[in-house]
């Protein structure tokens, strides 16, 4: 069994409407059924646009959202089914690297009391000169040093928040480490520090991560495993190599051609496939498969009325669409996609991050 | 696609363009430092560099939007031949909207969110255009339409917040275009929109190039996107050109420990995963001031004490169209710190 | 080109160090820290601050500084009490005399410990209960439970109703009830003032909730009400104490306005600014010394808080000053 293994995970929001009594007028499907699993030393990749669920599948797992539906074992205990004390007591052994370095750390606090604050609340880290001896460990590791700890976040560049955010995380030797866009929000030239610096702390821990991200080349880089997702569902998932050397699924083919290579000679000789029309809110998505509407091999039977099941199609390789097969051998041509927009009426409807807000 | 060096006088003229921010009661902060390019009819010219290296400042300076008495600016700007810098507000603010047009990165806080869209559109097009009513209705409808936005009857209605992000970013290039601009400047266009819709978007800019024959004044901080769309690349470093050249002899050819540190530090979608990525040490916080030499040398493998004897010079290589700011680049032995 | 490598590596580090823009001379300020000394630095602090504090040093020494008994009369032979014969500024009484022979000034330096107290208890009385509401109301909303959500709607409502009464019915209800007092006036305006700071520090502690760094706490496996006293009330501080400062001018105004209405202490012996304008009222075309000099002070001190108020609010959020 794996270190870390979700099973048909399900975040729905209630779309709520009303001033005083607040009607719940149906639900954002975030997350509609996502299963994934990760060793120890191993990462799993989630990639996907804005609005496909792959941050609320990292919330879902460490429980900073309610989930509706599924179950989330680590180690064999269901998260999900905890009560919220002992999920409490279980936290240190889960912990999250966040996109923006600068919200993530309260800006109030030096960084010994950032630091430390796990350790204090899980009764951990002994005596006050051990307690420190740890956090100077744990600034050693991300590349800080101690006369770090009196400082205060703003007194830091951007990268440097990013690595005491990671020194947070390795405090409480987590087993797993949901990183949530961890270079994103960073300078490019410093995005190679800090994922050189996750790979290392991986090798020396045997942490296990759960990478989020939009960025398919950052995720590839870094992931073991890598599962696309779009609207709410994992369309593709396979070891990071076998996916972008073939990827299967039409959605990760067009994701792939619109990533732009930092070589003028590949990029002359790409061959694009340019997506139609936006992404569909996810308070609406298409019936059937999620990527019918805008797919360029949707067929007129079963994409529209039926949703694909994620299937090994190769060792290791899973992919949910109906025709596979048939798009492979190049019996089914894509064709052209009427751009459909989505209705203004729907962009309005806010996607709750977080629902009941994760807070105290 | 082949690049084009018109012979005839360049759409815009940038010639040791200095950007200077002087503040009461603090020490003047210079944000651009000699920068000097050139964009001709129909070409792509890319400004690549990350926070703080001035190229959306320059971007602001090109479009007279930072006539400001805090800000000193110093060099030559010309458009078409008509120097901007000096010129009087009103012919400014007849150029701009008219020839010289500009795309930011947020097109929500750039388009007026209590206006509807179509009418943000014809008015550009009745001040620049004299277009009234109906005129102007039909031709915002076929904008709407050349950037690819479906149904542009109805969106003419709509306000910029029932858009969605990839449609309003649209919808502020068709406004951009309204009017025929030969300039057009593109301040991260694609950076706020999903990896999908950035290609749509790169796309239509392309196309708008190739057909309409624009200028197009991309700045970015993404080297993918330059590599698939500019023809030209300034890399810009803390205010200053560290090097230039064409795409293909910039990417093939790297020679400043910039941008080399940058092509290496970048995973690629196509590279070998098993080589470690090599980052470039530090951050763009660790500088030397202009004066004193070369602002990357802190954060340089190649670095030398000759590195911090005054502004390094411009070195342009032999026989091919590409120059550089480094006093030590590579040919001549490393020295690792 | 000059051989490199030439210099040593101590050198070449030397040398770089010595020109390099360092980001970070500071070392270990707290923003309060830093905030502080933004203030230090900015004019209108210093101009708040000089007013505020000349203000306080009268209000604390009033009974030193006056020349005379804020009560005693002081006619003379030239002025006779029967008739409205008004005295103005003279040698003896810079500002003159009020309708009732009383020197002026020394009512105006007793008057400013008066309107002292009554803006500083009006405004923690508006600050203590609005921010207990605010902050109860705040922290239950943010729980996200069923049953806090309850409560944060039920106490909003309440300050909703609060808010929906104008702060001169409040005062006249309070005063039917305790009779005119100084205390009425400090519990009438302070009551005005509930509903304020309760939005403010709720709105503000539900924004800082929904930050990353409470989440990360959250992740870490803090308590809840930890979280919200460590991370969420500290970050939600700074308006509250903005808009405290900002108070003290209003409700320095309100109770001069509350006591011209007769609703403030009838005490003789304890002038109050607001009060000394009333009753200059009727005097004001034979005598507007009277109510000018008590206008002035009025505006002045209100003008030194929101000074400092203003600065404040400049201080603890420097993204607001361009």
């Amino acid at each position: 069994m794996s270190l870390l293994e979700v099973r048909d995970l399900k975040v729905h929001f209630p779309i709520r409407k009303g001033i005083l009594l607040r009607r719940i007028v149906g639900y954002v499907q975030a997350v509609d059924g996502v299963s994934l699993s990760v060793d120890r030393g191993q990462t799993y990749g989630l990639v996907g646009e804005s609005g496909c669920g792959k941050s609320t599948v990292g919330r879902a797992i460490l429980r900073l959202n309610d989930i509706t539906a599924g179950e989330v074992r680590l180690d064999g205990t269901d998260l999900a089914g905890l009560s919220t004390g002992a999920m409490r007591r279980q936290r240190h052994r889960l912990q999250m690297i966040f996109q923006d370095p600068m919200g993530s750390l309260d800006p109030r606090q030096n960084i010994e009391s950032i630091l430390g604050e796990g350790l204090a609340a899980h009764g951990m880290g002994g005596s006050r000169r051990e307690r420190r001896k740890t956090l100077i460990d744990a600034l050693d590791a991300v590349g800080l040093s101690a006369n770090a700890l009196a400082r205060y976040p703003h007194e830091f560049s951007g990268g440097q928040r990013q690595r005491i955010g990671i020194a947070r995380a390795l405090v409480l030797q987590p087993d797993v480490i949901i990183c949530d866009e961890p270079v994103s929000a960073l300078d490019v030239s410093v995005q190679a520090q800090v994922l050189n610096l996750l790979e290392e702390i991986q090798e020396q821990t045997g942490v296990a991560y759960v990478v989020i991200a939009h960025d398919l080349a950052v995720v590839r880089h870094i992931s073991d495993t890598v599962g696309v997702m779009y609207l709410g569902h994992i369309m593709e998932e396979a070891a990071a190599d076998d996916l972008y050397a073939e990827p299967l699924h039409p959605y990760t083919k067009a994701l792939m051609s619109a990533i732009p290579v930092p070589d003028p000679e590949v990029e002359a000789q790409r061959e694009r496939i340019l997506l139609t029309g936006d992404l569909p809110s996810p308070a609406n998505p298409p019936a059937g498969c999620r990527f019918s509407s805008r797919c360029p091999w949707a067929q007129s039977t079963r994409c529209h009325d039926e949703i694909p099941a994620l299937i090994e199609v190769r060792p290791g390789h899973r992919v949910a669409c109906h025709w596979v097969e048939e798009i492979e051998s190049g019996e089914i041509r894509p064709h052209e996609v009427e751009a459909e927009m989505v209705p203004a009426s729907e962009i309005g409807v806010e996607i709750p991050t977080v629902e009941p807000p994760a807070v105290p | 696609m082949t690049v084009r060096r018109e012979p005839a006088t360049p759409v815009l003229t940038v010639e040791d363009l200095s950007i200077t921010f002087t503040q009461r009661g603090a020490a003047p902060t210079r944000a651009v430092d000699r920068v000097s390019f050139e964009i001709g009819a129909g070409e792509v010219v890319g400004l690549v560099g990350e926070s703080g290296c001035g190229k959306s400042v320059t971007a602001l300076a090109v479009m007279g939007l930072l006539a400001d008495r805090n800000v000193e600016i110093g060099g030559r700007i010309a458009y078409a031949g008509t120097e901007l810098l000096g010129l009087p507000r009103k012919r400014m603010r007849d150029l701009r909207g008219a020839d010289l047009a500009m795309i930011f990165q947020d097109p929500l806080s750039a388009l007026n969110p209590v206006v509807p869209v179509g009418r943000q559109i014809t008015e550009m097009l009745s001040r620049h255009r004299g277009l009234r009513g109906r005129d102007a209705d039909a031709e915002a409808v076929q904008l709407l339409g050349r950037v690819g936005i479906p149904d542009p009857e109805r969106r003419l209605k709509e306000y910029p917040h029932q858009m969605s992000g990839g449609m309003r970013q649209r919808a502020m290039i068709a406004m951009a275009v309204s009017c025929g601009p030969r300039l057009l400047i593109a301040d991260e266009p694609t950076t706020a929109l999903d990896v999908t819709i950035q290609a749509q978007v790169l796309e239509l800019l392309k196309d708008l190039v190739e057909t309409e024959g624009t200028a197009l004044l991309m700045i970015t901080h993404d080297l993918g996107v330059v590599a698939g769309l500019c023809d030209r690349v300034n890399v810009l470093y803390a205010g200053r050109v560290v090097e230039a050249a064409p795409r293909h002899e910039l990417f093939g050819n790297p020679v400043h420990p910039y941008t080399t540190g940058l092509l290496r530090s970048i995973p690629r979608m196509d590279g070998d995963r098993g080589v470690p990525l090599n980052p470039i040490r530090g951050s763009v916080n660790d500088l030397v001031a202009w004066a004193d030499g070369c602002a990357f040398a802190p954060r340089c493998d190649r670095y030398e004490l000759e590195c911090l004897a005054g502004t390094p010079a411009v070195t342009e290589l032999p026989g091919v169209d590409h120059e550089h700011r480094c006093v030590n680049p590579p040919g001549t032995p490393a020295v690792v710190r | 080109m000059n051989l490199p490598g030439t210099a040593t590596k101590a050198a070449k580090i030397d040398r770089l160090a010595e020109l390099s823009v360092s980001s970070s001379d500071v070392r270990g300020r707290s923003l309060w820290l830093e905030a502080f000394s933004r203030l230090r630095r900015s004019p209108m602090a210093i101009v708040g601050a000089v007013i505020v504090s000349a203000f306080v040093i009268v209000a604390v020494a009033a009974p030193l500084l006056a020349p005379h008994d804020p009560t005693a009369q002081l006619w003379r032979g030239d002025v006779f009490p029967n008739r409205s014969i008004f005295v103005g500024p003279r040698a003896e009484n810079p500002l003159g005399l009020d309708h009732a022979g009383r020197d002026l000034l020394s009512r105006m330096l007793v008057g400013a410990r008066q309107s002292l107290m009554v803006g500083v208890v009006a405004t923690l009385i508006g600050l203590s209960v609005g921010a207990l509401i605010g902050g109860v109301s705040g922290a239950a909303a943010g729980m996200g439970r069923r049953l806090g959500r309850a409560v944060d709607s039920v106490l909003m409502r309440f300050v909703d109703m609060l808010l929906s009464i104008p702060a001169l019915l409040i005062a006249i209800s309070v005063a039917a009830l305790l009779g005119p007092s100084l205390t009425t006036l400090m519990i009438a305006v302070g009551a005005a003032q509930v509903p304020i700071f309760a939005r403010l520090l709720r709105g503000s502690m539900l924004a800082q909730s929904r930050s990353d760094f409470v989440t990360a706490s959250i992740a870490l496996g803090v308590r809840r009400p930890k979280v919200v006293v460590s991370h969420v009330l500290p970050n939600s501080l700074g308006p509250v104490l903005v808009q405290g400062t900002l108070t003290l001018a209003t409700a320095i105004i309100e109770a001069a306005a509350l006591s011209y209405l007769g609703l403030g202490s009838p005490d003789i012996s304890r002038p109050e600014w607001g009060g000394m304008l009333a009753d200059a009222q009727r005097f004001l075309g034979s005598a507007p010394h009277m109510a000018l000099f008590p206008a002035v002070a009025i505006i002045i001190t209100a003008l030194g808080f929101t000074l400092l108020g203003e600065a404040m609010r400049e201080a603890l959020d420097p993204k607001l000053k361009k």
